[in-house]
């Protein structure tokens, strides 16, 4: 294997971890609610913004990674609570704006609260390549891969083994046959909302100290982190992480072989593809059409 | 036709309110924003097909005739006709597959064809200027170049007046009809015998066509053209003009893009404010008022009577 190709991949897998996070965000409340929640990439830039300025009030990492993941917990509750519960059975267009709404107000206040400046999160735990056939490995890609295996297990965990977990899929299962067996929808609309803030925010800070973090880095995320969920299936968990890394990897070699500027529209393309060829994505079932 | 009426007096009188050069611009910046809106209402409010991509459009309107009078010397109205006939032709294209999508599935493939766009013109910098931008010819026939706010307010106000007048006659014809049947359901509109794919299309492509027509003519009119005019921002904030005017209501969409092209010159004072201040009012349109203010005002004013 060429230096070069290890190096492509690698760096693939670091990304498309990432878009794996945001892709499983965005599955977890498109199963509790079937919303497209646009606002997912605006908790991974809080999750990056408020660790930075966390640091920069001189807190050390762990706490101050805690903090951010915190804060976006909380504003993906709201979220759910004040602006997605009101307007509930409202229609695609709707929803869609009222998210898109809310993403363009975190924006805002981002820009505000913090600065427009751009943030750079220091690398967990040192800068020394590791050396792995041929291709250097930054140590930080390692946490983004380790930490997101953790928390994928975890999440698996939380849907199969515990109560609220296996409510929530009850509710994606059969929403109105859920709540005859005594399932609070709006709670799991509320714990929906809050993990997936979690999951965006972690992705956030993770990818800090590599991609560098901004107040406007949210929009290009959250719509890759889509693109990733749409090409493994929506609402599938597996899919997520299958799609992510996919993405993640086709980006990588795609700006490596074909075209560096068009890196960004890769994503799009291959979205836009699947869209066109197979809506069901690469994990997901065959849609079926009830009249 | 009372309606019609009513806004080509508005259009005839408003000069009248204008004070000076910097009024005619707002007013004519919210004549070619309507006009977009007028027929991504066609699209969205009639049809039920949601598009977050149309600032695409709108850019290949824009840029095309940019390039083709600034790049090749072509004359700006062959330029503009081309250019929209470019963008109906892409729509029509990308529009046969992209409009068996539906709901989400279908607001992503046109977001993704209007990010796909937006990356293009700002990569391919040797005809567009990249980020920065490129300037544009000034609109001409036989020589006369149309020069002054008030020449073009007449001409866009002139074309508004047409582009209503061509979609309230279109939604009361049978094609009008036969979309508003498959916005209730696909499935009893082709029951009923409608080609749903063949009228989805059709909106699709006519939406696109004046979204490209007005780019162009924006384009031409300002003299300048960024990539900011064909990005996602743009095409949310053409969709949220239609659906905070109303949806399915072809003055609801002239409402909804003079009030949201007009408020943010006035809100200049907030600048730092103005995402926050355009998020929430989006967030909370929606949420209290779903079906748009121009609807929503009828329904208040029926309730009246």
């Amino acid at each position: 294997m060429s230096a070069s190709l290890a190096q492509f991949l690698l760096s693939g897998l670091t990304v498309g971890a990432i878009y794996a996070l945001v892709a499983l965000g965005f599955s977890i409340i498109y199963n509790a609610s079937h919303v497209i929640n646009f606002a997912q990439g605006e908790f991974v830039m809080i999750g990056g913004m408020a660790t930075a300025s966390l640091l920069g009030a001189g807190l050390p990492l762990a706490p101050a990674a805690l903090g951010a993941v915190a804060l976006a917990t909380l504003i993906g509750m709201a979220l759910a609570r004040f602006a997605v519960q009101p307007a509930r059975g409202a229609s695609v267009v709707t929803l869609i704006i009222i998210t898109i709404g809310a993403a363009i107000l975190l924006r805002g206040l981002a820009s505000i609260v913090w600065d427009k400046r751009i943030h750079a999160l220091p690398a967990f735990s040192g800068d020394q390549p590791i050396n792995v056939a041929g291709a250097t490995l930054a140590p930080q890609s390692l946490w983004v891969i380790g930490v997101t295996a953790l928390a994928v297990a975890a999440l698996w965990g939380f849907f199969n083994r515990t109560l609220t977990g296996k409510a929530i899929l009850a509710v994606s299962h059969n929403r109105l046959a859920a709540q005859l067996v005594g399932i609070s929808v709006q709670r799991v609309l509320l714990v929906s909302f809050a993990l997936s803030a979690a999951l965006g925010a972690l992705a956030g800070i993770l990818i800090g100290p590599i991609t560098f973090t901004s107040w406007d880095v949210g929009l290009l995320l959250g719509l890759k982190g889509f693109a990733a969920a749409i090409l493994g299936g929506m609402g599938s968990g597996p899919g997520a992480v299958v799609g992510g890394l996919t993405l993640g990897l086709l980006e990588s070699l795609g700006a490596g072989y074909l075209s560096s500027a068009y890196k960004d529209a890769i994503a799009f393309i291959v979205m836009l593809a699947v869209l066109m060829l197979m809506p069901g994505g690469l994990l997901g079932g065959r849609a079926t059409e009830r009249v | 036709m009372r309606g019609l009426l009513a806004l080509a007096a508005v259009v005839a009188l408003a000069p009248l309110a204008l004070a000076n050069n910097y009024h005619y611009e707002i007013a004519i910046l919210v004549g070619l924003n309507a006009i977009v809106c007028v027929g991504l209402n066609l699209l969205i409010g009639y049809a039920g097909q949601v598009s977050l991509g149309h600032a695409g459009f709108f850019g290949i309107g824009a840029y095309g005739s940019a390039i083709l009078a600034a790049r090749y010397g072509w004359p700006p109205l062959a330029s503009l006709a081309a250019a929209t006939a470019a963008a109906a032709l892409l729509a029509w294209i990308v529009g046969r597959p992209i409009l068996r999508l539906r709901g989400h599935y279908l607001a992503m493939a046109t977001l993704g064809l209007g990010i796909i766009i937006s990356i293009v013109v700002t990569t391919e910098d040797r005809y567009t200027g990249g980020p920065d931008g490129m300037s544009v010819p000034p609109l001409a026939l036989a020589g006369f170049a149309l020069a002054g706010e008030r020449a073009w307010y007449w001409l866009v106000g002139l074309l508004l007046v047409a582009t209503v007048w061509l979609s309230l006659n279109l939604i009361d014809s049978p094609v009008g009809r036969a979309l508003r049947a498959l916005h209730g359901s696909e499935v009893a509109a082709e029951v009923a015998g409608i080609d749903s794919a063949r009228h989805k299309l059709l909106a699709f492509v006519l939406s696109a066509a004046i979204a490209a027509l007005a780019g162009a003519l924006t384009a031409h009119y300002a003299g300048f053209i960024t990539p900011g005019k064909v990005g996602f921002l743009h095409s949310i904030e053409l969709v949220v003009m239609v659906v905070f005017g109303g949806m399915a209501s072809t003055f609801g969409a002239v409402v909804g893009a003079a009030v949201l092209t007009a408020l943010p010159q006035l809100l200049t004072v907030f600048k730092e404010y103005e995402m926050v201040v355009f998020g929430g009012v989006m967030m909370l349109t929606m949420i209290f008022m779903p079906k748009g203010l121009v609807p929503t005002l009828a329904a208040l004013a029926g309730r009246r009577r």
